[in-house]
């Protein structure tokens, strides 16, 4: 595309030509009223003083007669002016007035009207433009009373220059402030474009300028960097992701890898082969899990998951997961209590809540164990609270460290102390991602002492909002 | 029990034709959906396996065109697909059972054994008494007696013997009892059904001789008159 052709193309551009044709019109409009209502006057003007010469010339004549008036014409012909007199006999013939040549016709007329005429005592014989008068006289003679009308012309012609003048300005001004103005605006879209098209070709790191003016450009820009931080977040979410899978499935597919080697190696009975291949698949079931896991957080996040919603009552499905690990509980000793506020309905899946509250009461169990060997409790409530469903897993375990809280939201990530027992450091962050599937979020909180969980989510609204991108800790 | 697979992939359907050869059942394959809704309908089939991204003629599209022909052959829908709203399109497009890839083959074949044995007996109601042994279970009035004497279980033990009665002497896996009893499809990483069975089982086996709940070791649970020899 041409620089030109691209000028064009401008919305600024586009405006200017507007703008420029708006105000030419309003300068025609103006500059022809002024000019018409001045025509106007003068032309009035003139026809009055005719009109009064007129009746001083008619008065002169009922008393004197026409040698009277011939002589007042012959005099007032004399005296400076744009005045014109005129008296002829029926044929044409000048008696009296300083009005020469009359293009052929006029004289014959009668009555008021524009014509072209020479003056007596001019030379040049350039004819000019009067109003004039005629009227028919006894005897057959006419009588011309008129006025010059150069003045009006004059007038004329200066009011189309300026016509001309400040259309010719307005043009040229307009189009040079348009021009400046489309250039400096296309400078900065083509800077921004210039700069997108850097980034997209993988350099994420660059940003818009943003010029300080706070116009739309401005907040266009702002828009797009604050669009380009939140796809380096995910970009980085997802590297961190990818990296995370790679070492932790490299450990268990190593583990996996090592022990059918050496089965295939040392084992000669068919039981040590046979207990090595349920160890093979074992391992298999865990890198499934662990796959399930990752790819249903994936979705969670990735928004996905969001048509299956329906309406549900929260009360019953925490009732029903505590009453599902209730004999787990009691099988390893510990106490669970349940304490559910009635009918407290939300909008979501009950089978992704129902997996959350199993991934916490899970750990609850599995890393909530007291110091001491004291009996431990497990507590499971779910209360309203603002307008909120609050869910809590709570247990008297050594909990978490507030520095730790917002970590063990992410994947994979698994506390020292944890390390020792079985897990994928996934039910956290599957935990999470449900609860902002929901429009909510998870805390967790200390228990004193212990951990306690809290799935946060709206109670029943017409509709989500969209889930908050940072994990609450 | 008759089954078609209809897999297109290669591998995976002859490892099941012959699993469940072994397991001693007929099982044939079609691979592609043209075949497999040609097949299904002519053929006498106990139970279809049908994978849900299929050549020609995907699964969901093949399991709508039988159920608009009048086939009634239980469907389980195999696919890779596990989410929970796959699972809803699947059995609202007519399928009866719905199993996430990769899976056990124990999974695969208790619950192929189940949709078949659902067809075989007749459609028309379920009894209202199940019986096994000298153990009765009373559907309408929830009342579970055994040798004569009343045994008084919570109601989701009741709901858990129930199904496991209603499918007796058939493979019932953990998964299923999740799926049936709690209506939950995920995955419980820990032995969260093992100790609601054992609690049963508690009340159920305990002080008679013979035991009717046993454990399949590598499957999961199944009501029966003991044979021994099977038991962990």
């Amino acid at each position: 595309m041409s620089a030109l052709g691209k000028l064009v193309r401008t919305t600024a551009f586009k405006l200017s030509l507007a703008y420029l044709l708006i105000f030419t019109i309003f300068a025609f409009v103006g500059l022809g009223y002024v000019a018409w209502n001045a025509q106007r006057l003068l032309t009035d003007q003139f026809v009055s003083t005719i009109e009064s010469e007129i009746n001083s010339l008619s008065d002169q004549y009922r008393f004197g007669g026409l040698r009277r008036l011939v002589n007042i014409v012959e005099r007032r012909s004399r005296a400076p002016g744009a005045m014109l007199y005129l008296v002829t006999t029926e044929a044409g013939e000048r008696v009296a007035g300083n009005v020469g040549a009359l293009p052929p016709g006029v004289i014959g007329r009668t009555g008021q009207f524009e014509t072209l005429y020479n003056r007596t005592d001019e030379t040049e014989a350039r004819p000019d433009m009067a109003i004039v008068r005629v009227y028919l006289l006894p005897g057959g003679f006419r009588l011309l009373v008129g006025r010059d009308i150069e003045e009006r012309r004059r007038l004329q012609e200066v009011i189309y220059r300026a016509f001309f003048y400040s259309l010719l300005f307005i043009v040229v001004l307009g189009c040079v402030g348009g021009w400046f103005i489309t250039r400096r605006v296309l400078k900065r879209v083509d800077d921004m474009t210039e700069i997108t098209r850097h980034i997209m070709t993988g350099d994420l790191g660059g940003r818009l300028r943003i010029a300080g003016t706070g116009d739309e450009l401005d907040r266009l820009a702002q828009n797009l960097n604050d669009m380009l931080d939140r796809i380096g977040e995910l970009m980085r979410g997802m590297r961190e992701v990818s990296d995370n899978i790679a070492h932790d499935l490299k450990t268990p597919l190593t583990r996996l890898r090592n022990k059918a080697d050496e089965a295939l190696r040392t084992a000669s009975t068919p039981d040590e082969l046979k207990s090595a291949l349920e160890a093979t698949i074992e391992e298999s079931d865990n890198l499934i899990r662990i796959f399930n896991a990752l790819l249903m957080i994936a979705r969670l996040e990735a928004g996905n998951a969001r048509e299956g919603l329906a309406d549900f009552d929260a009360a019953e499905a925490v009732r029903d997961v505590a009453e599902l690990y209730d004999a787990l509980a009691e099988e390893a000793g510990v106490s669970l209590t349940v304490s559910v506020e009635d009918d407290l309905p939300v909008h979501g899946s009950r089978e992704l809540l129902g997996q959350a509250m199993a991934n916490l009461l899970d750990n609850a169990l599995k890393y909530g164990s007291a110091a001491g060997g004291k009996p431990q409790t497990i507590g499971v409530s779910a209360h309203r609270r603002d307008g909120e469903v609050r869910i809590a897993v709570a247990d008297r375990g050594p909990g978490i460290p507030a520095s730790e809280r917002g970590r063990v939201l992410e994947r994979f990530v698994r506390l020292e102390t944890a390390r020792s027992r079985p897990g994928f450091g996934l039910g956290l962050s599957l935990a999470a991602a449900v609860a902002r599937l929901h429009g909510g979020a998870l805390l967790l909180e200390d228990n004193e002492p212990g951990l306690r969980v809290i799935l946060a989510m709206p109670l029943k609204a017409a509709e989500l909002p969209p889930a908050p991108l940072q994990s609450a800790a | 029990m008759r089954i078609l697979i209809i897999e297109d992939d290669k591998e995976a359907a002859s490892y099941l034709v012959k699993a469940f050869r072994e397991a001693g059942h007929v099982a044939d394959h079609a691979a592609d959906g043209l075949d497999g809704y040609a097949m299904a309908e002519e053929g006498d089939y106990d139970v279809l396996v049908v994978d849900r991204m299929l050549p020609k003629l995907d699964g969901l599209s093949l399991i709508r065109s039988l159920r608009e022909q009048r086939v009634e052959t239980p469907v389980l829908i195999l696919s890779a697909l596990g989410q929970v709203d796959d699972r809803v399109k699947g059995l609202r497009a007519g399928g009866d059972d719905y199993l996430p890839k990769p899976y056990a083959f124990s999974e695969l074949l208790a619950r192929v054994e189940v949709l078949s044995r659902r067809r075989s007996s007749a459609p028309s109601a379920e009894p209202t008494i199940y019986r096994v042994a000298d153990l009765e279970l009373d559907r309408l009035s929830h009342r579970v007696t055994r040798s004569g004497q009343e045994i008084v279980l919570q109601p989701r033990e009741f709901r858990l013997l129930e199904y496991l009665m209603k499918n007796a002497n058939q493979v019932v896996t953990r998964t299923m009892l999740l799926e049936h009893v709690w209506d939950y499809h995920f995955d419980p990483q820990t032995n969260v059904i093992d100790v609601h069975v054992s609690r049963l089982r508690a009340k159920i086996d305990k002080g008679f001789d013979k035991p009717l709940i046993h454990t399949i070791r590598g499957a999961g649970y199944m009501v029966r008159v003991g044979q021994e020899g099977d038991e962990e």
